[in-house]
């Protein structure tokens, strides 16, 4: 089973930040909300691996509302 | 309704309000198309049968209009599917929009050399109405109408129904009961079973409209179209010049104004314009639920179509599926009947069929996920995926406005020999134990296409012809008909058909020396790369609770 990275694997990561804070500027919030919908879909297309992006949801999941476990879904 | 008038079936006075009457093999409660099939499938097969239906007609309105290529194959078996073509719409593509920009096409018969296309559309009053009179043919097949089952005691070796006439009631002993009366089903409630599952919070309007137009022969669903927006429509043509339009409403629609004509003139208006000119058929409103009881056969009464398992209309799965509980039951109730094996047979019904049930749940709770979304959430992803899907084809494989009906693939079958040979095909759509059999165009004694030849009992289908003639006597002989039937050069025993495009050979990847063992109800049950009388001995008496 192909695990998911979470180590360093950006070469330039502030490079990356900026440009993500960037592709959402002057967006409202809703705006935002779909521009990361689409952006998911695309690197899940991109990824591929059912297991890693089982993986990557349930790691995205922990510590978002604790109250309901934090399971993923 | 101007292009269709319900016929009358006329009660008769019962024999049994008189005098008791003798017990029955089987009684069907219900004359919906899945009773009716059943009905039907016993009465071909010799078995005398009674359905007692609580009406004097077809359905009122035209529910169900999707006919899938399978439930059409059933039919050429049950001797009527050619009607239903006939009258019906045949289709095979689907268009998606999102807002007002096509985004998505799909194709669902893509290939060439298939007898039925992907999708028949007729109004459900005509495919009862073909059943009925396909029905009345049969020796042995008796309908009774006006007749409301009012009691059922089931037991040990048989089950008394009470019916309830104008006349009076009168209680009638059946060895089997087979409840095909609906979802609200009366049969279910008197013997307390419940059934559980998921009720959608969202309603629908239907109106079904007559109109000569041009549109083309397609399934064509919207997502937030300007004509009606932030909700779905879904169109469909009919015969006669019928069109059904789907309109979602929301929750908080009230369905009794929503019926209203001057409700849904404005709404018809804004879709096909001022100019359009039509007539409205027959309207409803409708809320739906993905659910299935937990078991289908209780002893001797046994559950089939929206009785047993009920789905949302997003893929056809509906009718389609009741078609194929039928197909599946009725040849191993005949087995049983006669004789020929245990009743555990049916259990295999069950196990088969709630497989099945749980496939089309499963499908039909994804699409409607997609097209009723149900947090904000849930409702971006799902617009994201449709802006996506007009420019990147990976999207439309998300798009989801109703994965539509195809036959069951039943993988872990207990009936199922496992494939010993390691080198065939088990891809998706390939010939595996349990997958329903694959038609090819062929010439043949029985016509033109594979399954006329395989019919509705055991066939060994032989590519090659390798099986020895002595071998074709004695399968033929054995308490477990087999017929084989040869594809390739002719031989004195069993009948042959020529593979006049080698798409036979291709769909079941055979070579010659290929054996494949096919059921009654043409699912696959096994299949060797050599003849073997006594491996296909084993797998009969397996596929059959005989081993």
């Amino acid at each position: 089973m192909a695990t998911l990275n979470t180590e360093p694997n950006l070469a330039a990561p502030d490079d990356f930040y900026e440009q993500l804070i960037a592709t959402h500027r002057g967006l409202s919030d809703e705006e935002s909300a779909v521009l990361n919908a689409k952006l998911v879909l695309l690197l899940a297309n991109h990824i591929g691996d059912p297991d890693v992006l089982a993986q990557a949801m349930a790691v995205a999941r922990q510590g978002v509302a604790d109250e309901k476990g934090g399971a993923a879904v | 309704m101007k292009t269709y008038v319900n016929p009358v079936y006329s009660y008769t006075r019962p024999a049994e309000l008189d005098r008791s009457g003798a017990r029955r093999p089987v009684l069907i409660v219900g004359a919906g198309p899945v009773g009716l099939a059943a009905a039907i499938d016993l009465g071909q097969r010799g078995v005398p049968v009674l359905v007692v239906d609580d009406d004097h007609t077809v359905s009122v309105g035209s529910r169900a209009i999707c006919y899938a290529k399978r439930a059409l194959e059933i039919l050429d078996r049950l001797g009527c599917g050619q009607q239903v073509v006939d009258k019906g719409i045949g289709w095979n593509v689907g268009k998606v929009f999102f807002r007002d920009e096509l985004v998505y096409r799909f194709d669902l018969l893509p290939e060439p050399g298939h007898r039925r296309p992907a999708f028949v559309n007729l109004q459900q009053y005509w495919f009862e109405q073909y059943l009925v009179e396909r029905a009345q043919q049969i020796p042995g097949v008796e309908l009774r109408w006006d007749s409301r089952v009012v009691g059922v005691a089931p037991r040990e070796d048989n089950v008394d129904v009470t019916v309830a006439t104008v006349d009076g009631d009168y209680t009638i002993c059946c060895d089997w009961l087979i409840a095909a009366d609906g979802s609200r089903s009366a049969v279910r409630k008197m013997l307390g079973v419940e059934w559980e599952g998921q009720v959608f919070r969202d309603r629908f309007l239907i109106a079904d409209i007559h109109m000569t137009s041009d549109f083309p022969t397609e399934r064509w669903f919207w997502f937030d179209p300007p004509f009606h927006p932030n909700q779905s429509t879904l169109l469909h043509r009919q015969a006669d010049d019928v069109w059904r339009i789907d309109f979602q409403l929301g929750w908080n629609a009230d369905p009794e104004e929503e019926k209203k004509p001057e409700r849904i003139m404005p709404r018809l208006r804004a879709m096909l314009g001022e100019s359009a000119k039509f007539d409205i058929e027959w309207a409803s409103v409708y809320t739906f639920a993905c659910r299935r009881m937990q078991r289908f056969r209780h002893g001797r009464v046994i559950f089939a179509g929206d009785a047993a398992h009920v789905v949302s209309p997003f893929g056809a799965r509906g009718a389609n599926s009741g078609i194929q509980d039928v197909d599946n039951l009725v040849w191993k109730l005949d087995l049983v009947l006669k004789g020929l094996a245990p009743d555990a047979l049916l259990d295999s019904y069950d196990f088969e069929r709630t497989h099945a049930a749980d496939e089309n749940i499963l499908n039909s709770t994804r699409a409607t996920d997609f097209i009723t979304p149900k947090s904000n959430a849930s409702r971006t992803f799902r617009d994201a995926v449709l802006a996506l899907a007009k420019h990147h084809p990976f999207a439309r494989k998300l798009v989801n406005s109703g994965r539509l009906s195809v036959p069951a693939v039943l993988f872990d079958s207990p009936l199922n020999t496992p494939d010993r040979d390691p080198d065939f095909a088990s891809g998706p759509g390939a010939m595996v134990p349990g997958a329903p059999a694959a038609d090819a165009p062929i010439e043949g004694p029985d016509g033109d296409w594979l399954l006329d030849s395989l019919g509705g009992d055991f066939v060994l289908l032989d590519f090659g012809t390798t099986v020895p003639m002595r071998e074709v006597a004695a399968l033929a002989a054995g308490a477990n008909r087999c017929r084989v039937v040869h594809v390739g050069p002719a031989s004195q025993g069993g009948i042959t058909l020529e593979d006049v495009r080698g798409l036979a050979a291709a769909r079941y990847d055979a070579r010659p020396g290929t054996v494949y063992l096919v059921r009654p109800d043409q699912h696959i049950c096994a299949r060797w790369r050599a003849f073997d009388p006594k491996a296909v001995r084993a797998a009969i008496a397996r596929a059959t609770c005989n081993a």
